[in-house]
């Protein structure tokens, strides 16, 4: 019963998580002089209040769960990527380069063809910093934070340069981005939303992921690189490989992101400079989900709709009662801080079964890495 | 293209650098890892530019940052060392709202115009001293000498004093330091302040000193990551860290002064006729960031180097191991 109980408590965690995160954000907005009941309630309209606004909320959450789908690969291979931002880019540049050639290719071919080209483009952007870890054991956080700010100056020099749509090329404004992708081109919608194909594929490949690091030897590995890198050494698995394959993985994931959301909302890519103003910073926000739903591919659905709600609903807030969006930000770092904190109660009731009855921990809980552990070798 | 002018600004815009990876050293040499530096660095460089405009007072303004930033790092401090929770992710997590709170509370403060800056001066005598003195010691802002005290003085402090051998050993070996009677959850908490509070500092040298002014996140532009990553190329040593963070802050002027002239060296000037090359060379800050860990970490294998033993290991008292 008592076991029962503790389960239950440990599933309900993240709930408590957000809400004590919504408690410190109300406290925020009364500190800022706005009636947090207002304020929250502008914030479930905007994401739920309608039809349209909750097909808003699952289009942001798109390529959030991609994000965190790569985000759930690397943690459990103990390698911290926190380069989704560059790898979104660098997919969405592949992409829609092959969207931007082939065009008299059939539309299903391109679109194949175009997310394969993203998966490559982020593989490419993540695998870099691998091959450095595993050949020099370079830092991973910081190379893949440099490598964001790499692809967004490789983006705006594209989109201003070699790929620049012929028409505003000739134009003074010369506004950086792509030719418009033909309509052949795009991912299906449901009509009159904007939902488009992409959450459906990234459902899909929530479940392949969940099969990939349960179910196959190679996932088998990089869980086991993840949970004891000493260990899986000693037993013959070359550790610095499956970091930097973990890693690779984790971009492809990323650049798929990007793909998508060219191909199932911008159908061009269009830059001001900076990197969230392509990503709207999934790159980040994908790992608050990823670490929200546990590093777990299924949770993180939930988790991916949860912020894109947050994010959605944020726009909607700032319309009505003025507060900077950004407030959203803290929220999202306050569920991540809530998240870790109350990990601690997990781990010592843990700690003292392991003393007391050595009982059967349900797996999924047990075999969480400690992240981080080799961050820093 | 004047090598002195490089060189001097680099030696300003440096400091900033300097300040926040400073910071980072003293809290990874007492065992903790904070990954929040660029979220502190904003609430510093937020609080220090918004106490400026409000009260007009800049110096307090740098005191406010401090604070401000040392209080925001007690939350990494507090799940990290008393929850014993994971040091990377809660370093994110103070990314996020370090960065999300100076967002909100300086909405606006961009439109602020110019606010009372701290001084720069001139050393007497000292300017004087040929090539050295038009570098460092010409009006140079009071932040900038002071990094160039302190440098000193923390390597001294680490090295050569008594609370500096306490903090060296809560980082190498905590279970022996508790064991000797040092208080590792407090002097931890203590380290990662001040590394808070020099984060503030550099944030407050950005926002009051070097580029005045308060850009919302394109302040920072992610400086506080490249602070991280000199951290592990100084290893761990605040006068290697200095001197990292000067060539840094150089290079980057180089890169915005190269596309100045019409020639260079009797040659036409490529990154002047071609616009585009200016997107490579605003790369190469984080390109030569990535070269530098790459150098960095060989540099620590051959020498059998490397972080301190403890960092990122929470210290759970009465557990075997370190």
């Amino acid at each position: 019963m008592r076991q029962r109980l503790e389960t239950l408590f440990d599933a309900l965690l993240p709930v408590l998580a957000t809400l004590a995160a919504l408690a410190v954000g109300a406290l925020m907005l009364l500190i800022l002089k706005v009636n947090p009941i207002t304020a929250y309630a502008a914030l479930w309209d905007g994401a739920f209040g309608s039809v349209n606004s909750f097909a808003e909320t699952l289009v942001k959450a798109t390529p959030l769960l991609l994000v965190a789908l790569g985000i759930c690969i690397s943690f459990r291979g103990d390698v911290i990527n926190i380069g989704g931002e560059g790898q979104m880019i660098v997919g969405a540049v592949t992409a829609t380069w092959v969207g931007l050639t082939f065009t008299d290719a059939p539309g299903w071919l391109v679109i194949t063809l175009a997310l394969f080209a993203g998966f490559l483009g982020g593989a490419l952007w993540g695998g870099i910093p691998g091959a450095l870890k595993a050949r020099f054991n370079v830092n991973e956080i910081l190379s893949t934070v440099m490598m964001n700010a790499i692809a967004v100056q490789l983006m705006n020099f594209l989109l201003r340069g070699p790929m620049i749509d012929p028409s505003q090329a000739q134009l003074a404004s010369k506004i950086p981005q792509t030719a418009r992708l033909l309509d052949a081109f795009h991912l299906a919608r449901l009509v009159p939303t904007r939902l488009h194909l992409g959450a459906l594929i990234a459902v899909i490949l929530a479940i392949l992921v969940y099969i990939l690091l349960w179910r196959t030897v190679l996932g088998y590995r990089i869980r086991a690189v993840g949970q004891s890198p000493f260990a899986s050494r000693y037993a013959g698995i070359k550790t610095p490989q499956y970091m930097a394959l973990a890693l690779l993985l984790s971009g492809a994931f990323a650049g798929l992101a990007g793909a998508i959301q060219v191909y199932g909302v911008n159908y061009r890519m269009i830059t001001d400079g900076s990197a969230s103003g392509f990503t709207g910073a999934a790159g980040f926000n994908g790992i608050v989900a990823a670490l929200f739903g546990q590093l777990h591919p299924l949770w993180s659905i939930p988790a991916s709709i949860l912020f894109g709600a947050l994010l959605v609903g944020a726009n909607k807030m700032q319309r009505v009662v003025q507060i900077p969006s950004a407030l959203i930000t803290v929220m999202n770092g306050l569920v991540v801080v809530f998240v870790v904190s109350s990990e601690i109660w997990r781990r010592r009731r843990q700690r003292r079964r392991l003393t007391q009855t050595p009982e059967a921990e349900t797996p999924s809980k047990q075999d969480q890495p400690e992240i981080g552990k080799e961050a820093r070798q | 293209m004047d090598p002195i002018v490089i060189l001097s600004a680099g030696v300003a815009t440096g400091t900033v650098l300097f300040f926040a990876a400073l910071g980072e050293v003293f809290a990874e040499r007492s065992g903790v890892l904070n990954l929040g530096v660029e979220g502190m660095m904003l609430i510093g460089a937020m609080s220090a530019f918004s106490v400026a405009n409000s009260l007009g007072n800049p110096w307090l303004g740098i005191v406010v940052a401090m604070i401000a930033a040392g209080l925001i790092s007690q939350i990494h401090a507090y799940i990290v060392i008393t929850l014993q929770a994971d040091q990377v992710v809660s370093g994110l997590a103070l990314t996020f709202v370090g960065t999300g709170i100076s967002l909100v509370l300086g909405e606006g403060l961009s439109k602020a115009g110019t606010v009372a800056q701290i001084p720069a001066l001139s050393v007497p005598l000292l300017s004087q001293i040929p090539f050295l003195g038009p570098i460092f010691f010409t009006n140079q802002s009071v932040l900038v000498y002071l990094g160039y005290l302190i440098a000193p003085l923390a390597w001294y402090y680490i090295n050569r004093t008594r609370p500096g051998l306490h903090l060296r050993a809560v980082g190498e070996y905590p279970s022996a330091a508790d064991a000797l009677g040092i208080n590792v959850f407090a002097l931890r908490y203590w380290y990662v302040f001040v590394g808070g509070m020099l984060a503030g500092l550099g944030g407050a040298t950005l926002s009051l000193a070097v580029s005045p002014g308060w850009f919302s996140e394109l302040t920072t532009n992610g400086q506080g990551w490249i602070a991280v990553g000199l951290v592990i190329f100084a290893q761990w040593d605040p006068i290697r860290a200095a001197l990292g963070s000067y060539a840094f802050g150089a290079l980057r002027r180089m890169i915005l002064d190269i596309q100045g002239p019409l020639t260079l060296f009797g040659f036409d000037n490529p990154f002047y006729y071609n616009s585009y090359l200016g997107f490579f060379l605003q790369m190469i800050p984080y390109a030569f960031t990535v070269i530098v860990l790459v150098i960095g970490s060989r540099e620590a294998i051959r020498k059998r180097l490397g972080s301190p033993a403890a960092l990122g290991v929470p210290y759970i008292r009465g557990e075997r191991g370190k």
